[in-house]
């Protein structure tokens, strides 16, 4: 390798952070490699979530979580606008179901109010059952935030890494980092796929962070300390029984359970918290399981009576610190960023910012080009917005939008195609569903797996026995 | 378009409802089906045993799917496949997502034949790991039967009643190697034949009384951890494949988007004893509002609402009939069809359908009205195989009384 041919950063970490880092760098005129040790991009903390955009209004005021999270809900809410990412301004009520919990109303609000959200409304009991009618009995008194939103957490990160793709972005994938070194006054980085070399090294590497970060020698002060949220996805039928985002008040004890329209029509319930040591259990358990549906049955009590679609888990990473762990090392030409705990959804486009922004500071010479792509339009998957079975005039011109080959989300064939043959295509029936939410629906994949499968493995991918989980 | 019956499902309801109609002089028939092919559920159950009660011949489910759909096609009802109803623009008119584009079709009576499904694992909470590997028994007969996939390794097989053993004739047609049925019920649910058969042919047992506690491995299936329910002793075992099979819930996301009352216990629409729904003019029959009987079952229900249609369509406007609903206590878990018409035409079939949720060899069923016993009759109770109530008993109902209670003594 010449010098002129290393890449002037190497990312590591190809969730909704390194992404969105690799998709602001790439307006530059950089050469960039993104680098995941899964065979996707997105498929760690980013896919597993409560699929949020938060405002920011209960981070720690004055935290570089509370700067970056307002910034970069701003900016992802536009860019979501033009990349044709799913959102939906629900809205979100913060609901007091005890006299303490309503006594700790006023602060909250305080503390919106210092994190720069000016917006946030106390609701009435009276006004609260009104909006929400299948709210269970007991609510006292709520908050309202109404600029809490709803998002697709796979088209995000998709979006960000399809853009960087078309700017030029190699992507590895597959590829583990087994160590960093410095040789030759550049990054040597060992991954199971190989070494590659780049000048700089951005450490985007979520639940493996502070691994990383011990590899170019540590210093950054943090251990990755996993916490585990457990959550239920209802059947779209749920839909009609709530209308905003429904919040608990965090009280000492625990930060509660939420309740939350998704973007694809159905209901979600969680997260549970859960410290666990080991960095890749994403299994849900009995007891989480049983504790939401009680919690859930409290909050909506129809909710427990209708099917349940999916349940998961996710790992945050959170550390023993109460703020991102951002840090950009000009003599070793490295940005660390981890700690991004459970807002990087929502920070995404903020943290991308002030870290291209450190490390020009740093040194890395930005020089924007000539010609910056444009945001990708991206497939749309929400179920607000008009999907393609219900666009006749899409249909005249595809046949194939009309041929609908899951039932439950109503997926068609071209949809499938197009996925299949796109610029970050999916490596397997997993990645399908994260494109398209083939597979996703109430069955399972009764219906639709065998068809859909067939078409995956058509396209030379592993369509795997048996798909959904 | 404009028919005079949409009939939404082109399984052994639709088709033999849509059959009986033509039989009766209906006009224009429309069948509607999501899927590629007419047939409904027994196109991928390759297995034979179908046709034997409505046919009088021994066919396989895909020549019995086919029989069913070239006889709807020759009687002169129009079937579309590969057509979604996707949601309602008035109440006997939808919308049709198909290649050729959205179209709005009104009809005058509507018949909701949607059929079925198995509640996979998500839907049971069954707690772990989510690898791979886990589906139910219609994901793996189409799997195998549509799509010719084989799938080597060992599989486990979650229930024991009739569906259950014919996912294990779909894995050993595949090449897999069934370690067992596993039920939390003390015994099978199924034909004791089924099961000496699944014995001697795959050493296949059925483990009883035993819950399905985790499913464990990361990328691919490693196994389940499951609990004896006699003793708590928990045991790891490996498997490749596992296979949820029975726990039918009915396909009814069109009718609850109809608005048509949804019955507690069957999940499917409120049907009275001409099969109509709540919203006059739309009927509803088949697995859709029994979870689930076989094949000819299911056809029968689609011509005896066929009948019920044809009437209503020669009486002019559809109007609200009178009813009296019918419920059932636990154990018993439902009753199909879930109202009398009055003045009432019998059930499909003569009988009512129910489902138990316990064992009981010699079971005495009450029904009663405001405390007035109509009718007592005996019955077999086995859970998830269907019990049978004679009609007799309609005529003795008041019509100005309470609801019907069918309980047991």
């Amino acid at each position: 390798v010449t010098p002129a041919e290393i890449p002037d950063v190497a990312i590591i970490g190809a969730g909704v952070v390194g992404t969105a880092i690799a998709r602001t760098l790439a307006r530059y005129d950089l050469g960039i490699v993104l680098v995941d040790a899964a065979n996707d991009i997105g498929t760690g903390t980013t896919k597993a979530n409560t699929a949020i955009l938060h405002t920011g209004f209960d981070a720690v005021p004055g935290s570089l979580e509370s700067r970056l999270l307002r910034r970069g809900s701003a900016l992802l809410a536009g860019y979501a606008a033009q990349a044709g990412i799913p959102v939906e301004r629900t809205g979100a009520l913060l609901i007091a179901w005890t006299p303490e919990q309503r006594q700790a109303l006023p602060g909250v609000a305080d503390k919106a109010r210092q994190n720069g959200y000016a917006s946030i409304r106390a609701v009435s009991a009276d006004e609260l059952y009104q909006r929400e009618p299948h709210l269970g009995p007991g609510a006292l008194a709520a908050l309202e935030i109404p600029d809490e939103s709803i998002i697709c957490p796979w088209t995000t990160p998709l979006a960000y890494a399809t853009e960087a793709v078309r700017a030029g972005v190699r992507l590895r994938l597959d590829s583990a980092v087994t160590g960093v070194r410095t040789e030759d006054g550049a990054h040597r980085i060992d991954t199971t796929r190989g070494p590659l070399r780049s000048r700089w090294l951005v450490n985007a590497a979520g639940l493996g962070g502070d691994r990383i970060d011990a590899m170019l020698g540590g210093g950054g002060g943090f251990t990755i300390r996993p916490r585990r949220g457990e959550l239920i996805v209802f059947d779209k039928l749920a839909r009609p029984l709530l209308g905003s985002i429904l919040l608990p008040v965090p009280t000492a004890q625990t930060k509660g359970v939420l309740v939350a329209p998704t973007v694809y029509g159905n209901v979600l319930l969680g997260p549970t918290a859960e410290d666990v040591e080991d960095r890749s259990d994403t299994a849900t358990t009995a007891a989480g399981l049983a504790a939401l549906l009680k919690a859930g049955a409290r909050i909506i009590p129809d909710l427990v009576g209708e099917q349940v679609t999916a349940t998961y888990a996710g790992l945050r990473a959170a550390t023993e610190h109460r703020d991102y762990q951002i840090r950009v090392d000009p003599g070793l030409r490295y940005a660390c960023v981890a700690g991004i705990r459970s807002t990087g959804l929502s920070a995404s486009l903020g943290i991308a910012e002030y870290v291209v922004d450190q490390m020009a500071g740093a040194g890395l010479p930005l020089k924007q080009r000539d010609s910056a792509p444009d945001p990708p339009v991206m497939p749309y998957i929400g179920q607000a917005g008009l999907r393609p079975y219900q666009d006749a005039r899409r249909i005249a011109a595809d046949p194939d939008y009309g041929r609908i080959v899951c039932h439950c989300e109503r997926v068609t064939r071209g949809e499938i195609r197009d996925a299949l043959s796109s610029a970050v295509p999916p490596a397997d029936a997993h990645g399908l569903r994260r494109r398209t939410r083939a597979m996703n629906g109430r069955c399972q994949g009764f219906y639709c797996a065998a068809a859909v499968s067939a078409m995956v493995a058509e396209a030379g991918m592993p369509g795997g026995r048996g798909g959904p989980a | 378009v404009n028919v005079d019956v949409l009939i939404a499902g082109a399984g052994p309801a639709g088709l033999a409802a849509a059959i009986e109609l033509r039989r009766l002089g209906a006009g224009r028939v429309l069948v509607v089906d999501r899927e590629a092919e007419a047939g409904g559920v027994p196109r991928h159950s390759a297995h034979t045993g179908y046709g034997l009660r409505d046919l009088h011949r021994v066919m396989t489910g895909p020549g019995y799917a086919r029989y069913y759909a070239q006889a709807a096609a020759r009687a002169g009802a129009q079937v579309r496949t590969q057509a979604t109803v996707t949601g309602w623009s008035g109440p006997r008119s939808v919308t049709l997502t198909s290649a050729e584009g959205i179209e709005t079709v009104a009809a005058a009576a509507v018949l909701l034949a949607t059929g079925c499904r198995e509640r996979p694992r998500a839907a049971r909470l069954v707690p772990g790991d989510r690898p791979p590997g886990v589906m139910t028994t219609g994901e793996l007969q189409q799997r195998v039967y549509l799509h010719g996939q084989r799938l080597p390794g060992r599989a486990l097989v979650v229930g024991a009643e009739h569906v259950s053993f014919s996912a294990v004739v779909t894995l050993a047609h595949a090449g897999a190697d069934v370690i067992a049925l596993v039920t939390d019920q003390p015994r099978q649910q199924s034909y004791a034949a089924f099961a000496l058969a699944a014995a001697a042919r795959w050493r296949t047992p059925v483990w009883t009384s035993t819950a399905l506690r985790r499913v464990s491995g990361r990328d691919r299936l490693d196994g389940v951890e499951l609990a004896d329910l006699r003793n708590g002793a928990v045991r790891f075992v490996g498997c490749d494949a596992l296979v949820f099979t029975g726990d039918w819930i009915p396909d009814h996301e069109l009718a609850r988007l109809a608005g048509v009352a949804i019955d507690p216990g069957t999940r499917g629409p409120a049907v009275d004893t001409a099969l109509e729904t709540s919203v006059p003019g739309v009927f509803a029959a088949g697995n859709l509002v029994h979870a689930a009987e076989t094949a000819d079952v299911a056809a029968a229900g689609g011509r005896h609402a066929a009948r019920h249609i044809a009437a209503a369509l020669r009486a002019g406007p559809p109007r609200a009939a009178q009813r009296i609903p019918v419920t059932v206590a636990a154990p018993l878990s439902w009753i199909s069809p879930n109202a009398l018409r009055i003045p009432g035409p019998p059930p499909p079939r003569g009988r009512f359908l129910l489902r138990s949720e316990v064992f009981e060899r010699t079971a005495r069923l009450e029904v009663r009205q405001d405390g007035r016993v109509l009718a007592t009759a005996r019955a077999r109770l086995i859970p998830g195989r269907p019990v049978h109530l004679g009609a007799g008993w309609m005529a003795r109902a008041e019509p100005s009384a309470g609801p019907v209670r069918v309980t047991l003594r």
